[in-house]
């Protein structure tokens, strides 16, 4: 009896520290995160003010503002959600509604996944040789909302894929029964159902490629740009470039830094407000739809 | 059906655009465009590789006996180099006679090798201009070095590109192994559920921060820490990469194992509680085995995030094109190498087509990548039923 005592206090106590390991491992990796936001805060919130969200960058990039930056990673935005979401939501219907189980189904799954695998820099190049050079649309803004337009695809497909599949089938049969096409149905009876997750994909996405460098370097951005862009064939200047570029080259690395911390605590603004709004969503449609 | 396919489609252009850039490389001179190299019509020596003609420019090679000719001491001839042989005067108003006294030059002097544009070669050259030869594969593939811009012949060898990119993601995997499984582990077997839902977001935001916000973070924090902590010139290392992108990678570790682990069958679990093992046995005996492709698929995944990284990599690792000994050296990965030059290289060059050939690599390892993990999750998906 007393060699089974032992040999329970022997399993305890390794559980015990096995475990307190796990904890504190998962808890240093929350940790990280705050590190990295409240560092970003603490140096950043001083240089953020209304003149330097609104001003262009002066005196080689040491004082001023970001303006043009912001509006340049807008227009992305806006030009990659129009090449994007019409396309990525038609594919996620298709595939969950039309395509079947079919062989087809499984190797455009594979490619989605693959797809959003790619490396992003790869996209560069690719919209590098496609877009600025075949094409001939040049360093401009519709060569990078492409390039960023393909990179989000595979976000879109899949949430929106995902968001037909959670909607209950008797829908389906239901609108069928009453004598709708298929068409209308999904028009009329899954879209509205699955739309506050497609959103959900959408908003994501605006976060992911608010974010990315790597495919905008030779497809749309400039170091400096005296004046906005008017037109889709401009080139633009964008937030991660801008705080890639005063963070590692320059006139003055120490004195554009202030700016520096400004524009990464922007940037890192923008893209976990948005992923906290979708991630609200989720969870607030998830409620909602459960108690239906 | 147009629609459904859209992501085949991408796939297919990107490679058929990254392969038709890139592909150019191998039928290129190993010289630069416009450019021969000439020698005296004494020399024997018939060939000499990228490598070889690197050297010789370097004062590496001095004497022609050490690539397989005569005894000979070898000169340096560059095209600016003229003046020192003939006046200015002899040149001519209009440069008119440089063909000429690059002849002449060539003919009388038994040890040059000489750098020069094709068109001053004329038919009556008297001189040897050295066979052109293309770029090789094995060059590429298995070269040390890396120069993409030096003269007369750039070193396109991505053995030091592609040493980078494997030690600075397999350290980093190393780094993020630890926290990844340890999270996953609480995540799914040990948080009470109000945790958990506090914990995930938590996690999925780190994926949510961009690169480059990551890149910025390492250079100003990790760096200098890491150049105090182990007494380094600069801190710029593949450590710096490797903790950044440990960072980087964790969230998808996380996720894909967590999910794995969930999988596991509830009786099971039960059962092993049930015979008396304590929850840690059944956690190491029952569940990690059981979930055990899916560890490996989060595995590979995180490897295949860390080698496609760019950005935050660019900016930590210090970019040396060096093969690295330690992991406290500068280093150079394959996308930092990409994003850093393919700026300055102009368009259709071999230095732009070696950083295209670079992104069929990335793309291919990245696609090996994601056949792997789709091949491991199905056999796990057959092992369940």
């Amino acid at each position: 009896m007393k060699l089974f005592d032992t040999v329970t206090k022997k399993k305890k106590a390794s559980e015990w520290i096995a475990f307190m390991i796990f904890r504190l491992l998962s808890f240093s990796i929350v940790g990280i995160l705050f590190a990295i936001l409240g560092f970003l805060v603490v140096k950043g919130i001083s240089v953020i003010s209304w003149d330097f969200l609104t001003m262009a960058p002066e005196e080689g990039m040491t004082k001023g503002g970001i303006f043009p930056a912001i509006v340049g990673t807008m227009a992305l935005v806006v030009g990659s959600m129009i090449v994007s979401f019409p396309i990525g939501v038609m594919s996620g219907i298709y595939i969950n509604e039309y395509a079947g189980n079919s062989y087809l189904v499984k190797f455009i799954r594979v490619m989605t996944n693959n797809l959003s695998g790619v490396p992003s820099i790869v996209f560069g190049l690719f919209g590098m040789a496609l877009f600025v050079n075949t094409l001939g649309f040049g360093d401009s803004i519709i060569a990078g909302s492409l390039t960023l337009g393909i990179l989000v695809l595979p976000v879109i497909i899949r949430t929106t894929e995902e968001a037909m599949k959670s909607i209950d089938n008797s829908y389906r049969t239901g609108s069928l029964a009453l004598g709708a096409t298929k068409l209308q149905t999904i028009r009329r009876v899954l879209l509205p159902i699955a739309f506050p997750n497609i959103i959900t994909g959408f908003i994501l996405s605006i976060g992911r490629v608010s974010g990315e460098t790597a495919p905008i370097l030779f497809t749309c951005v400039a170091y400096f740009l005296p004046k906005l862009p008017t037109g889709i064939y401009d080139q633009i200047m964008a937030l991660p470039y801008h705080l890639y570029v005063i963070s590692t080259s320059g006139t003055d690395i120490e004195a554009s830094r202030p700016m520096a911390y400004g524009t990464a605590l922007v940037l890192v603004f923008i893209v976990l407000i948005m992923n906290l709004l979708a991630n609200f969503l989720r969870r607030y449609f998830g409620n909602k739809v459960k108690t239906n | 059906m147009l629609s459904g396919s859209v992501t085949s489609i991408a796939i297919i252009l990107i490679v058929i655009f990254l392969f038709r850039e890139g592909i150019g490389l191998f039928s290129s001179s190993e010289i630069e465009h416009g450019y021969v190299l000439a020698l005296n019509k004494e020399n024997t020596v018939q060939k000499l590789n990228a490598h070889q003609i690197k050297d010789i420019f370097d004062h590496e090679i001095t004497n022609w006996s050490e690539v397989g000719g005569k005894s000979e001491e070898i000169v340096l001839f560059r095209l600016n180099d003229i003046t020192n042989y003939v006046s200015e005067e002899e040149l001519g108003a209009d440069m008119e006679n440089v063909p000429q006294a690059l002849s002449k030059i060539v003919s009388e002097n038994p040890g040059i090798i000489a750098f020069i544009p094709t068109e001053y070669v004329m038919k009556d050259f008297n001189g040897r201009v050295l066979e052109e030869r293309n770029i090789t594969l094995e060059s590429f593939f298995l070269g040390k070095e890396w120069y993409p811009t030096s003269q007369p012949a750039a070193q396109f060898g991505v053995l030091p590109l592609i040493t980078g990119t494997l030690w600075v993601s397999l350290w980093a995997i190393m780094i993020a192994l630890p926290f990844g499984l340890a999270a996953a582990i609480y995540l799914s077997e040990l948080a009470k559920p109000g945790v958990r839902k506090v914990l995930k977001p938590i996690i999925e935001l780190l994926a949510g921060i961009p690169s480059v916000v990551y890149g910025f973070f390492g250079l100003i924090v990790v760096v200098p820490m890491i150049q105090q902590l182990f007494n380094l010139p600069v801190g710029e290392t593949g450590l710096a990469g490797s903790i950044i992108l440990a960072i980087m990678a964790l969230p998808t570790i996380i996720t894909v194992a967590e999910d794995a682990m969930r999988t596991t069958p509830r009786a099971m679990k039960e059962a092993s509680l049930a015979l008396g093992a304590t929850h840690w046995q059944t956690i190491y005996r029952v569940i990690i085995p059981y979930s055990i492709s899916g560890i490996t698929a989060a595995i590979v995944l995180g490897i295949g995030r860390a080698i496609g990284e760019t950005m935050a990599v660019l900016m930590v690792t210090g970019n040396a094109a060096v093969l690295p000994k330690t992991i406290l050296e500068p280093m150079r990965t394959i996308p930092a190498t990409i994003a850093a030059e393919l700026g300055e290289a102009p368009n259709g060059g071999t230095h732009y087509q070696a950083l295209f050939l670079l992104g069929c690599i990335l793309f291919l390892i990245t696609m090996v990548i994601s056949i792997v993990v789709e091949i491991i999750t199905s056999r796990q998906f057959k092992q369940q039923m």
